[in-house]
C-alpha cells in the first residue's frame, strides 16, 4: 500500500443531498486520514448539514486514534444537534466499532443510497 | 474470530501505534494528545485527560485532554500523599465508581478536592503513570461509548499503555530539566563573561593609568582590534576574544618602572630595555589565567614582533607570528601614531597612510593592514549618523574627512590589493 494510500485521503469528493452531507472515509482511519476526515465533517457542519452520512465502503482498517476521532466527530455532531451516519462498514469494522460502543452513538445503514433515503428528512433537535 | 481475541487484536494494535507517537518528541503537546487518543480508541472512551504530575509544585497539570467538562481547571493540587498512594498501586488503574471499586482501589486515598473534581469531570477510571516508582501523571478515563463498566482486561490494556506514556512524560520532564539547567549554565556563563569582561577592562584601565600620557590607549586598541578582526570575517565570539587581546596587550607595563613609561624624553638603552620587557611579562602574567578566548597571552608577547623578523622579544617573523598578534601591532601602532605623546603630537593622516604604506610587510601583515584600511573606508564613505563609525569617533572630529582620506584609503588598498606593498619575504 503505498503512503497517499495510507494516508487515506477520501476516495471521492464529499457530495451534499439537501441538508444530508456525505462525506468518505479511505482506506485507513489512522490519525492523519482521521483528521481529514474530521475536518470535512466539521466544515459540512458548519455548511448547515443536518444530518452527516460517513461512507466507508473504502475503510478496510481503522486504527485507534482513528475510533478516537471518529469519536470525536460524534461529539462534534452532537454538539451542533445533527445526526451522524456511517454507511457501508466492512463486517470486521462493524464489529470493532460495536465492540467499542461506537454504534451506539451514530445511526448505522448499509449503504449510502439507504441512509439518505431514510435521513433525507430534517434531522430532530437533539439526536 | 471472538469478540476477546479483536479486543486483544485492538489492545495490540494500539501499542503499536501509542509506540509511534511517544518515538515522536518534536512535538510535546501533540505527542500526548495523540497517547490520549490512542487510549480512548483503544478502549472507546469519549472523554478524558492527561495529567502531568509537577511535584515541586504540588498539582496535577492536564496536558492533554478530550470532552472534559466546561471549565475545568488546567491543574488542581496534588499532594505527595495522593502521589504515594498510587504509586503504592504499582500503576494499577484505579477505579473512581464506588460500585466498581475494587478492595485495592479503595485503599487509595484521594483529597475531597480532587474526588470532586473527579466526578464534577465525570470521571471513571484512573490510570496512574510510573516510571521507576515515581508518579509522573495520571491518565483520567470517562464513561466507555458502550456504557458498560471497565473490565479487568480494560483496566490491563490502559495500564500497559500507560506505562508507555508514562515514559513519554518522564523524558518530557527531563528534557525541561535539561533545558532548565543549559539555561542556568548560559545565565550564569554570561554573568561570568560580563564579570571577566569588567575585571579586563579594569586592568586595562590600571594599565592606562600607570601611562599618563596614553590614557584610553588599551581601550582604543581594543576597539581596533576588535574591528579589524569583524572586517577579517571572524566570528563574534573570536572578535570578543580579540577585543580582550587589545585591552590586555600592555598588562605586563605594570612591571616596568613608571618613571620610564612616563619619561617625557627620548629614553636611553638600558630604560628601553626595562620597558621591552613588558611584551615577555605580560605574557607571564596572562598565562595562568584560564580565558574564554584562545591566544590572548600569545597576543601580549608578540604584539611588538614584525613580520620582517627585526620585532621583539622572540624575532619571529610572517606566519611564526600569530594573527592576533599582527592585528594588535597594527592597533597598537595606529593609535600610537594618531595620539598626542608628549614629546611628539600625532601625526596628519597623510602621514599615518605612508607609514602604513612603508611597513606593510615590515612592521605590519599586509592582510591585517588591507583589512584595517577597508573597515576605515567603510566609515569614511559612511554618512555621519547614518551608521556607527567607532574609529572615526576614536579618532576625534575633524582629524579625518571624507574628501581627503577617501583617495588614500582607496589607492592604499588597490596596492594592498595587488601586492605592490608587500615586500619580498614579508608575511
Amino acid at each position: 500500500m503505498n503512503e497517499s494510500a495510507r494516508s487515506g485521503s477520501p476516495a471521492l469528493a464529499p457530495s451534499r443531498a439537501g441538508d444530508v452531507a456525505v462525506v468518505y472515509a479511505g482506506d485507513y482511519v489512522n490519525k492523519m486520514s482521521g483528521q481529514r476526515l474530521e475536518r470535512e465533517c466539521r466544515l459540512r457542519l458548519e455548511e448547515g448539514a443536518r444530518t452527516v452520512v460517513i461512507n466507508f465502503r473504502d475503510t478496510e482498517l481503522v486504527n485507534s486514534i482513528g475510533v478516537s476521532i471518529l469519536l470525536g466527530i460524534v461529539d462534534i455532531a452532537e454538539a451542533r444537534s445533527a445526526r451522524l451516519v456511517f454507511t457501508n462498514l466492512n463486517r470486521h469494522n462493524q464489529k470493532l466499532f460495536e465492540l467499542l460502543g461506537l454504534t451506539r452513538c451514530v445511526a448505522l445503514a448499509d449503504s449510502e443510497e439507504a441512509a439518505l433515503a431514510e435521513f433525507a428528512a430534517p434531522a430532530p433537535r437533539g439526536h | 474470530m471472538s469478540d476477546r481475541l479483536r479486543k486483544v487484536i485492538h489492545a495490540f494494535s494500539a501499542v503499536a501505534d501509542l509506540g509511534v507517537e511517544i518515538a515522536d518528541t518534536s512535538d510535546f503537546d501533540e505527542m500526548v494528545t495523540a497517547a490520549l487518543q490512542v487510549v480512548l480508541g483503544a478502549l472507546g472512551v469519549r472523554r478524558g485527560a492527561v495529567g502531568e504530575y509537577d511535584a515541586d509544585a504540588g498539582v496535577m497539570r492536564f496536558v492533554a485532554a478530550r470532552g472534559h467538562a466546561e471549565g475545568a481547571p488546567s491543574e488542581v493540587p496534588f499532594s505527595p500523599m495522593e502521589a504515594e498512594a498510587l504509586v503504592g498501586g504499582e500503576g494499577a488503574a484505579v477505579s473512581v465508581e464506588a460500585e466498581e471499586m475494587s478492595a485495592d482501589d479503595k485503599r487509595v486515598s484521594l483529597s475531597e478536592r480532587f474526588l470532586s473534581e473527579l466526578e464534577r469531570s465525570r470521571v471513571k477510571l484512573l490510570v496512574p503513570l510510573l516510571v521507576h516508582g515515581r508518579l509522573e501523571g495520571l491518565i483520567l478515563l470517562g464513561e466507555k461509548a458502550s456504557g458498560e463498566a471497565y473490565t479487568v482486561e480494560d483496566r490491563d490494556v490502559a495500564r500497559a499503555l500507560g506505562r508507555h506514556i508514562g515514559v513519554g512524560l518522564h523524558n518530557h520532564r527531563l528534557l525541561r530539566e535539561i533545558e532548565r539547567r543549559a539555561e542556568e549554565t548560559r545565565r550564569i556563563y554570561e554573568e561570568l563573561r560580563g564579570i571577566y569582561q569588567g575585571t579586563v577592562r579594569a586592568f586595562a584601565a590600571a594599565i592606562d593609568y600607570k601611562d599618563k600620557y596614553t590614557q584610553g590607549h588599551s581601550e582604543r586598541v581594543g576597539k581596533y582590534s576588535e574591528i579589524i578582526a569583524r572586517e577579517l570575517g571572524w566570528s563574534d565570539e573570536e572578535v570578543e576574544g580579540m577585543a580582550i587581546a587589545g585591552y590586555l596587550h600592555d598588562v605586563g607595563k605594570l612591571i616596568v618602572d613608571r618613571d620610564i613609561i612616563n619619561a617625557p624624553y627620548k629614553i636611553d638603552a638600558k630604560q628601553s630595555s626595562e620597558l621591552n620587557r613588558h611584551p615577555a611579562a605580560g605574557y607571564e602574567i596572562l598565562s595562568p589565567i584560564k580565558h574564554p578566548y584562545a591566544d590572548i597571552p600569545l597576543t601580549a608577547r608578540y604584539h611588538h614582533e614584525r613580520v620582517d623578523g627585526r620585532g621583539y622579544p622572540d624575532g619571529l617573523s610572517g606566519d611564526e607570528i600569530p594573527l592576533c598578534a599582527k592585528i594588535v601591532t597594527l592597533a597598537d601602532s595606529f593609535d600610537a601614531m594618531t595620539t598626542d605623546r608628549p614629546y611628539k603630537r600625532r601625526r596628519e593622516f597623510p602621514e599615518v597612510v605612508e607609514d602604513l604604506r612603508r611597513n606593510t610587510g615590515q612592521q605590519f601583515a599586509p592582510e591585517v593592514v588591507l583589512a584595517f584600511c577597508r573597515a576605515l573606508l567603510k566609515e569614511v564613505r559612511s554618512e555621519p549618523g547614518q551608521q556607527q563609525r567607532p574609529m572615526m569617533r576614536l579618532l576625534g572630529k575633524g582629524y579625518l574627512d571624507a574628501a581627503q582620506g577617501e583617495p588614500m584609503l582607496t589607492q592604499l588598498i588597490t596596492e594592498l590589493e595587488s601586492g605592490a606593498t608587500a615586500p619580498v619575504g614579508s608575511a
